[in-house]
């Protein structure tokens, strides 16, 4: 009590005279603001990559593209809301998260654009980071002032990761808007946390390609070159890894009529581990399940584990517990990378161009 | 000379076998403008790069305002304006912007950087592109908006590298003299690397000869020039037009027995037509005389100084030869 009477007026005195200022010279207030502090030159830095990448042509392009197709699938999923409440459904409680997940198959539901147009946002904001200071001749420059090397990968991967959180809790939150507009129940306290989660959850994920491609800008000297390797490692999980992920286990598969279940079990576990190596996989996995309560394991199960269960939702505690190992893989992967591409950054001779 | 601002020890860098820098020792007073000279490869940006605290040196020092560059590069970089060989803007901002960028990195506030940058613009001759994309700039200009950005933190030491690079001539001589005006005003000490001999002759105090990582020689002009000569200071160039009329007399007396036969002569050689005569003292006049006496007809006269062009050829001459 006695510390917040402190901070009341002490807070309440800067206030008050700038308002006071604003009266009597306006214009001078907005200047005050912005003008007369001194930052520390990290944020100077964040700042202005901040306002580079909002600027930045391919950041509209991308940011459109995204906005448009959550707009798309909101549109496919409010369309179909009403055929997927069923009485029985032991999800139907659920209703909010279906606006995240259902579609009638014209177009895919929001979960998926994120898991597809997220690492090509990572990618598409990462990729010439630093090859692109370097051959505009600005790295140097930037090196010759009082700064530690690592602010200027740090303020890139903060800037960046900053506007891709900004976006998407913008977008969630817009879905949230338009459906609570239009289906007119708002969503309980669970299925908001479950949102959140799902939120930060991409953020790990966008993050993750975004230093990945931070890495190749920092290894290649083009831009074009390291754009090109973002996307191919994103094509071959997406793509590749399955289909060879599918050779190996068909070449190693028991053969359904002798294998015992354990044997059988034993090979989906290995197939999925295989599989799991592919952080859209992990994303995938984790998204499905936290969105849909109704999930209850991700590998194989038994019927005598079925045997008597009833039909209903997991709690929110034991939904995170079922992805928690795919979480710490994403962000332990994310910060993986960014090591290999900060150490890399340290060690490198900046000559010009 | 005055104290010494850069201080170098034994400074030696090595990229694998190949040794960049070898045990260099140098030193640069306040308010010098040293010129860091020498053929592409010599090591000068690799030391540049070190004086900065932008790579580390396997072994040896360097100090610069009293502080060490390798434990503390962000303290000398505060005192330490430098710019690179080539330097790039961020395009899409105006010169104004890209000052005032560099200007907060430095710690100023954004009012206090927008007015430095107003004034160290009109100062480069600027004033005029203010708020032009730093893209559109020419290479001279980009230059001198280079400078603008090196001056903006108020350095006490200023770093060019390769500064007159790509520059036409006019824009040299004009950038030149805005180095040495702000070097004299504002007493701050100007390093500079380049290639390119006579301008950098018009303007340093002292300056470092560099060859294959090592500093040859170091010294102003004329303590260089007295060095490499030897113990014939003086060189006198002759010119002589074949003349008809006394050209029975020419074969009996050559010109080079005349001149060798001077008091004060040392050295002379005949190169395409032309007597290149070393003497100990000044007798230009004196050969001059002797010559038109003889019935020769003098054309060219001219008391040679040796150049920093000179210099360095007879240094790197010397090198090529011990090797």
């Amino acid at each position: 009590m006695n510390d917040l009477a402190k901070q009341i007026p002490a807070n309440k005195k800067p206030g008050l005279s700038g308002l006071f200022r604003s009266f009597l010279r306006p214009g001078e207030k907005k200047r005050k603001k912005t003008g007369t502090q001194h930052r520390n030159p990290f944020r100077v830095m964040v700042e202005k990559e901040i306002s580079d990448q909002v600027r930045s042509l391919r950041f509209i392009i991308l940011i459109s593209i995204i906005a448009l197709t959550t707009l798309g699938s909101l549109y496919t999923a409010l369309t179909n809301i009403a055929s997927a409440i069923n009485p029985n459904d032991p999800a139907g409680s659920f209703l909010f998260l279906k606006l995240y997940t259902i579609s009638d198959g014209t177009l895919p539901p929001y979960i998926v654009y994120v898991s597809f147009l997220g690492p090509l946002l990572g990618i598409g904001l990462g990729f010439d980071a630093i090859n692109q200071e370097q051959s505009r001749g600005t790295l140097s420059r930037l090196l010759a002032q009082p700064i530690h090397r690592d602010f200027i990968i740090n303020a890139k991967f903060v800037a960046s990761l900053f506007v891709i959180s900004v976006m998407f809790f913008a977008l969630a939150f817009l879905v949230m808007g338009i459906g609570i507009i239009s289906i007119g129940i708002p969503p309980t306290a669970e299925e908001f946390i479950r949102i959140l989660i799902f939120i930060l959850l991409s953020i790990i994920y966008v993050a993750f390609w975004l230093n990945l491609s931070i890495i190749f800008s920092v290894q290649f000297r083009q831009p074009a070159t390291s754009a090109l390797a973002g996307l191919a490692v994103w094509l071959f999980f997406v793509i590749f890894y399955p289909m060879i992920i599918n050779l190996i286990t068909k070449a190693i598969e028991p053969s359904s009529a002798m294998a015992s279940a354990h044997q059988a079990i034993n090979f989906d576990k290995f197939r999925l581990g295989l599989l799991r190596l592919a952080p859209n996989v992990l994303f995938s996995e984790a998204t499905s399940t936290l969105l849909t309560p109704t999930v209850r394991s991700l590998g194989p199960l038994t019927m005598e584990q079925l045997q008597g269960t009833i039909p209903g939702p997991l709690p929110l505690g034991q939904s995170i517990f079922l992805i928690w190992p795919h979480l710490t893989a994403l962000i332990s992967a994310t910060v993986a990378c960014f090591v290999f591409a900060y150490v890399p950054f340290m060690r490198k001779e900046i000559r010009s161009r | 000379m005055a104290e010494s601002i850069i201080e170098l020890v034994g400074l030696t860098k090595r990229y694998g076998t190949f040794t960049a820098v070898d045990h260099l020792n140098l030193s640069v007073g306040k308010g010098e403008i040293f010129g860091l000279l020498g053929p592409n490869g010599a090591g000068k940006s690799t030391t540049i790069l070190m004086i900065l605290g932008l790579t580390e040196p396997d072994s040896g020092t360097v100090t610069v305002c009293g502080t060490d560059s390798v434990r503390f590069p962000v303290e000398v970089k505060k005192k330490v304006g430098y710019l690179p060989e080539d330097v790039g803007f961020y395009d899409k901002y105006s010169g104004l912007e890209n000052l005032v960028y560099t200007g907060r990195l430095n710690g100023m506030t954004e009012t206090e950087a927008i007015e430095k940058a107003e004034v160290l613009l009109d100062s480069v001759g600027l004033s005029e592109h203010i708020h032009k994309k730093a893209g559109n700039y020419s290479r001279g200009m980009r230059q001198r908006l280079g400078l603008a950005d090196v001056l903006i933190k108020d350095p006490e030491v200023i770093i060019l590298d390769e500064p007159i690079m790509g520059i036409d001539p006019a824009g040299i001589r004009e950038f030149l003299e805005m180095i040495v005006r702000l070097s004299k005003e504002e007493d701050i000490t100007v390093l500079f690397s380049s290639h390119q001999l006579y301008q950098a002759q018009q303007v340093c105090d002292r300056v470092g000869l560099f060859v294959g990582g090592k500093l040859l020689a170091e010294g102003d002009i004329n303590s260089l020039s007295k060095k490499l000569a030897g113990n014939s200071p003086y060189l006198v160039e002759v010119g002589i037009a074949g003349n008809s009329k006394t050209g029975e007399r020419q074969r009996k007396n050559h010109p080079a027995e005349i001149l060798q036969k001077m008091d004060g002569v040392l050295t002379v050689e005949e190169k395409k037509g032309r007597y290149y005569v070393g003497c100990t003292r000044d007798i230009s006049s004196g050969i001059a005389r002797e010559l038109v006496l003889s019935g020769f007809e003098l054309t060219y006269l001219t008391k040679k100084e040796y150049g920093l062009e000179d210099i360095y050829y007879r240094y790197f001459e010397g090198e090529a030869n011990d090797e």
